[in-house]
C-alpha cells in the first residue's frame, strides 16, 4: 500500500510521577504514574472504574486544564514537551456519537479541526476527502451529518481527527454506543487510518477483543486509593498481560477474550411449573400453555403520527407477536429496522400505525384493553419499560427517591426497595444525584426503578450496550429470576450471548428493503446450565436468525 | 436545518447581501403608513420567490402565522383608527369607516412587505454561510459565531429527544394523569430533563470542539466568504423595490411618513 502521503509523525508519550485531582473529590483520579509510550505504539488502556483511564486520555488531548482547583503532580509530556504546548499533535474521540459532529454537512464538519490549526485552505481540501475516504465515508461533501448512524458519525469524528494530522489518536471508549455492525465499522476504520499514518494509539475500552487485532501492547492501569498510589499494574505484548491479569481483569468486570461471566441459569422446572400455576381457565393461553398478557396481529409501528390523507409508512410490519407470563422475547435485526419502535409499541408507549395490539385479561385486569389508553399509574405496574440510556428515565433527586417514585405513585410497594437497593449494590449511593453515578450503576438503577413496580411485562431496549461484564452478568441472573418467576421479558438486543442466557423465542426484524420479513423461531425449552456460546464482545459474530441454543 | 445546499439563485449569493437589501425595505416600509408603498413592494417580493427557490405552498406553510398576525393587527387598526370618511358598519362600540378600514389595510400589508424579506433571506440562507459571512466579512469574533452555530445544530436534536423524553417518562409513570395542573407539571418537569441533556450534550460537544483545537490562536477557514457580482444585484434590488415603492406612494400623493 503506497500511503506515504498520508504518515504523520508519531507521539511518544512519557509520565513521570503523574498524579491528577479533580476538583471536590477526595481521592486522585490518577497518582504516581510512570509510563512510557514509543512512537507508533498501539495500545489498549485496560482496568477497573475508577483507575483514572478516561483522565489520563483527556490529559493527553488537553482538555482537563480548564479546572481551577484541580491540582496536578508530576509531569506529563508529548514529545518532551508539556501538554499545553503540544495542540494538535492529539486528536480524541469519545464516546457520545452525537457529540462528536460539529457542522452540519460532513465536509465541513471534517475541515473543522485542520481550520482551527489554522491549516491553509487549499491544504485542507485535499485532506478532507483523504481523511473520509481512509474511514471509508463514501458520501457526498454536503451530505447533512445528522442523518448518519451511531458508527457513520464516530467516523466521521474520526475523519475529523485525522484531517489534522495528530501523531497521537485517543479514542474513549469509541464503540461503547455501538451496535455490532458498528463497532465493526469503526475499529476497521480505525485500524486503517493507523496503517496509513502511523500514529500512535492509546484506547480506552472494556471489550478487549474488538481491539486486540489493532494493538500490540495492552497496559493494565491500578486505581488510585486514599495513600496508596495507582499506576500501572502489567504491561507488555496482549497475549502476555491478559494471561497475568485474566482473574484481575474478570473480577473488574472486563471483557476478556474467551470470559462468559457466570449467570443464574433459568431453571427448567419453571416453565412447567409455570403452566400449573398460571393457567387458568377462561383466561387466554398461548400455544405454549403459558399464560398470554400481550397479543399483536398485523402490527405496524411508527414514530411518527400518521394524518388521515397522509398515512405514515410504518417502519416495521409484524405478523404476529405473543407475549406470555415468564417468557422471554428477543427483538433483532439490523439498524433502522424498527426493533426499538416496535418494543415502544408493544410497552404503550407509541401508537400503532395499524394491526391490533391487546392486552389479555389477566394483563388489562380491568384496564382498558390498549396499553396506550393506560394512565402513569396502570402502566407501570404491568408494563415496565427500561430505556437504552438511564438518563433519560430519571425523574428525581436522589437514588432512593428514584425507587420509591413507582411505589408511591402506586400507594403500595415501598418496603421492597431497601431490598431492590442491597441487591443491585446501590445501598452506598442511596442518597447521591442518579446523574453522578457510573455508567453500570446507572443502568442497574434504571432497571430497579422499572422493578420497583413490579410490571408483569418487562421491556427493555439494548440493556447491555456498554455495559461491562459484572453489571451484565448481574442484569442477565436478575431477568433470569423475574422470568422464573413468572414475569414476561421483552429485550431489544444485538447481543447474542444475552438473548441465549435469557431463551425464549425470537423476533428477527428485516432491513429496510426487506421491511415485512419476519421470522419468529419457537424455541421455549428453558436453558438449563451455563451458556456456552461466545460472549458479546465477539462484535464478529453475525446476528443469527435461528433460534436460540438450548 | 441540515439539508442539502438549496440550488435557488439566492442562496448562491452572500448572505450578508441579503441581509443588507432586506433592511433597505424594511427601513423604507417602516417610515411611512400607507398602503400604496406596502402593495408596491409585496408585488415586487412576491416576484422574487422564484429566486430563493420558495413556492406559494411553501411559503403559505411557513409564513401562516405571519399572514394571520398581519390580519389581526389590520382588523385591530381598523377597528381604532380616528373614524374619519363614511361609516361602514357601526354595530355598537365596532364602528368601521372608510378611513379606518383604510389604515387596517395599509398595517396589514405592511406587516406582510416587512416580514416577507424576512422570510426570503431564512429560506434562502444556510446557517453556516451565515455563520461564515459574518465571521470573515463582518469580522464577528469567530468563537461566538462558531459556537452559536454548533449550538443551533444541537437544537435541531432536542425536538427527537423531547419525544424520547416523554416516551421514557409515560414509562416511569410521570404525567398521564386528568387535570390541568398535574399536566403542566408533567410538562415543566420533562423540560427540566430536556434542558439537562441538552446542556450534559452541549458540554461533551465543547470538549469534542477543544480537543480539535476550537478557541486557542489563529484559524483558517476552509470555505471563503466572498462577495460576486451577483451580490451587487441582490443589494441593488433591495434598494430599487424600496425607491420604486416610495415614488409610486409619493406620484400617487398617499406618502405619509411617521416622522415629519
Amino acid at each position: 500500500m503506497n500511503a506515504a502521503p498520508n504518515r504523520v509523525a508519531p507521539v511518544r508519550i512519557q509520565a513521570r510521577g503523574w498524579g491528577w485531582q479533580h476538583s471536590g473529590r477526595r481521592n486522585r483520579a490518577v497518582d504516581g504514574l510512570d509510563l512510557v509510550i514509543e512512537p507508533g505504539e498501539r495500545v489498549l488502556l485496560l482496568g477497573p472504574s475508577g483507575a483514572g483511564k478516561s483522565t489520563l486520555l483527556h490529559a493527553l488531548a488537553g482538555v482537563l486544564g480548564a479546572d481551577e482547583d484541580a491540582s496536578e503532580s508530576g509531569e506529563l509530556l508529548i514529545d518532551g514537551s508539556p501538554v499545553a504546548e503540544s495542540r494538535g499533535r492529539a486528536g480524541l474521540m469519545q464516546q457520545d456519537p452525537d457529540a462528536q459532529v460539529v457542522l452540519s454537512r460532513i465536509g465541513d464538519d471534517v475541515a473543522f479541526g485542520a481550520e482551527n490549526l489554522a491549516v491553509p485552505r487549499e491544504e485542507i481540501w485535499r485532506r478532507v476527502p483523504a481523511a473520509l475516504e481512509s474511514v471509508g465515508l463514501h458520501l457526498p461533501l454536503d451530505h447533512s451529518s445528522s442523518a448518519l448512524s451511531g458508527g457513520q458519525k464516530q467516523r466521521l469524528g474520526l475523519a475529523g481527527i485525522l484531517a489534522m494530522r495528530p501523531g497521537l489518536l485517543l479514542l474513549d471508549e469509541p464503540t461503547a454506543n455501538l451496535d455490532p455492525a458498528g463497532v465493526v465499522e469503526v475499529s476497521d476504520a480505525v485500524r486503517h487510518s493507523l496503517d496509513e499514518t502511523g500514529a500512535t494509539l492509546v484506547v480506552v475500552e472494556h471489550r478487549v477483543s474488538v481491539w486486540l487485532p489493532v494493538v500490540d501492547r495492552i497496559v493494565v492501569l491500578a486505581p488510585a486509593a486514599l495513600g496508596e498510589p495507582g499506576g500501572v499494574l502489567f504491561d507488555g505484548p496482549p497475549a502476555t498481560v491478559l494471561a497475568q491479569s485474566r482473574e484481575l481483569l474478570a473480577a473488574a468486570g472486563i471483557w476478556i477474550p474467551g470470559y462468559i461471566p457466570a449467570v443464574r441459569p433459568r431453571t427448567a422446572a419453571a416453565s412447567t411449573l409455570m403452566e400449573s400455576k398460571l393457567r387458568e381457565p377462561g383466561l387466554g393461553t398461548s400455544d405454549t400453555g403459558l399464560q398470554l398478557l400481550l397479543e399483536a396481529e398485523a402490527l405496524a409501528v411508527s414514530r411518527t403520527k400518521g394524518r388521515k390523507r397522509h398515512p405514515v409508512v410504518p417502519v416495521a410490519v409484524v405478523p404476529q407477536v405473543r407475549i406470555s407470563a415468564g417468557q422471554a422475547l428477543s427483538v433483532t435485526g439490523p439498524n433502522g429496522s424498527g426493533k426499538s419502535t416496535l418494543a415502544l409499541t408493544l410497552a404503550g408507549l407509541l401508537a400503532p400505525a395499524g394491526g391490533r395490539l391487546e392486552a389479555s385479561p389477566a394483563l388489562a385486569r380491568g384496564a382498558s384493553t390498549s396499553p396506550l389508553k393506560w394512565r402513569g399509574r396502570e402502566l407501570i405496574s404491568r408494563i415496565g419499560t427500561v430505556f437504552q440510556e438511564p438518563e433519560h428515565q430519571f425523574v428525581t433527586g436522589t437514588v432512593r427517591d428514584e425507587l420509591l417514585f413507582g411505589p408511591r405513585l402506586l400507594g403500595h410497594g415501598e418496603d421492597s426497595v431497601e431490598e431492590l437497593l442491597v441487591r443491585l449494590r446501590l445501598e452506598h449511593l442511596a442518597d447521591a444525584n442518579p446523574f453522578t453515578l457510573s455508567g453500570g450503576e446507572k443502568r442497574r438503577l434504571s432497571v430497579a426503578t422499572v422493578l420497583a413496580a413490579s410490571p408483569q411485562v418487562l421491556v427493555l431496549d439494548e440493556p447491555t450496550f456498554g455495559q461491562d461484564a459484572n453489571t451484565w452478568a448481574e442484569l442477565a441472573s436478575l431477568l433470569t429470576e423475574l422470568l422464573d418467576a413468572g414475569t414476561a421479558v421483552v429485550s431489544v438486543t444485538h447481543d447474542a450471548a444475552f438473548s441465549a442466557v435469557l431463551g425464549g423465542d425470537r423476533l428477527v426484524l428485516g432491513d429496510a428493503s426487506h421491511p415485512v420479513e419476519v421470522e419468529a423461531s419457537n424455541v421455549s425449552a428453558p436453558i438449563s446450565g451455563p451458556p456456552t456460546v461466545p460472549g458479546p464482545d465477539v462484535a464478529k459474530s453475525s446476528v443469527s436468525t435461528d433460534g436460540v441454543r438450548s | 436545518m441540515a439539508a442539502p445546499r438549496s440550488r435557488a439563485w439566492l442562496s448562491r449569493t452572500n448572505p450578508l447581501a441579503k441581509l443588507g437589501a432586506g433592511i433597505a425595505v424594511t427601513i423604507v416600509l417602516l417610515v411611512s403608513v400607507d398602503w400604496v408603498s406596502a402593495t408596491v413592494a409585496l408585488v415586487l417580493e412576491f416576484a422574487l420567490l422564484p429566486l430563493a427557490g420558495l413556492s406559494a405552498r411553501m411559503l403559505i406553510m411557513r409564513g401562516w402565522p405571519i399572514l394571520m398576525g398581519a390580519l389581526v393587527g389590520g382588523y385591530g387598526t381598523a377597528l381604532l383608527a380616528p373614524k374619519t370618511g363614511e361609516m361602514l358598519l357601526a354595530l355598537g362600540p365596532v364602528t368601521l369607516t372608510t378611513g379606518s378600514v383604510e389604515a387596517g389595510v395599509a398595517i396589514a400589508l405592511r406587516g406582510l412587505a416587512v416580514a416577507l424579506p424576512g422570510i426570503i433571506v431564512l429560506a434562502s440562507t444556510d446557517p453556516t454561510d451565515l455563520a461564515d459571512a459574518l465571521a470573515q466579512k463582518l469580522r464577528l469574533p469567530h468563537r461566538f459565531v462558531l459556537g452559536a452555530l454548533a449550538a443551533m445544530r444541537l437544537v435541531g436534536l432536542l425536538v427527537a429527544e423531547w419525544q424520547t423524553l416523554g416516551m421514557a417518562r409515560r414509562a416511569r409513570g410521570v404525567g398521564g394523569e386528568p387535570g390541568f395542573f398535574s399536566n403542566l407539571k408533567a410538562q415543566l418537569g420533562q423540560a427540566m430533563a430536556l434542558l439537562v441533556q441538552a446542556v450534559r450534550r452541549a458540554s461533551r460537544l465543547a470538549v469534542t470542539m477543544e480537543a480539535k483545537g476550537f478557541g486557542a490562536g489563529p484559524r483558517t477557514w476552509a470555505r471563503e466568504s466572498t462577495f460576486a457580482r451577483h451580490d451587487l444585484w441582490v443589494v441593488a434590488g433591495g434598494l430599487v423595490i424600496a425607491a420604486v415603492s416610495v415614488s409610486a406612494a409619493v406620484a400617487l400623493g398617499t406618502w405619509n411618513p411617521v416622522f415629519g
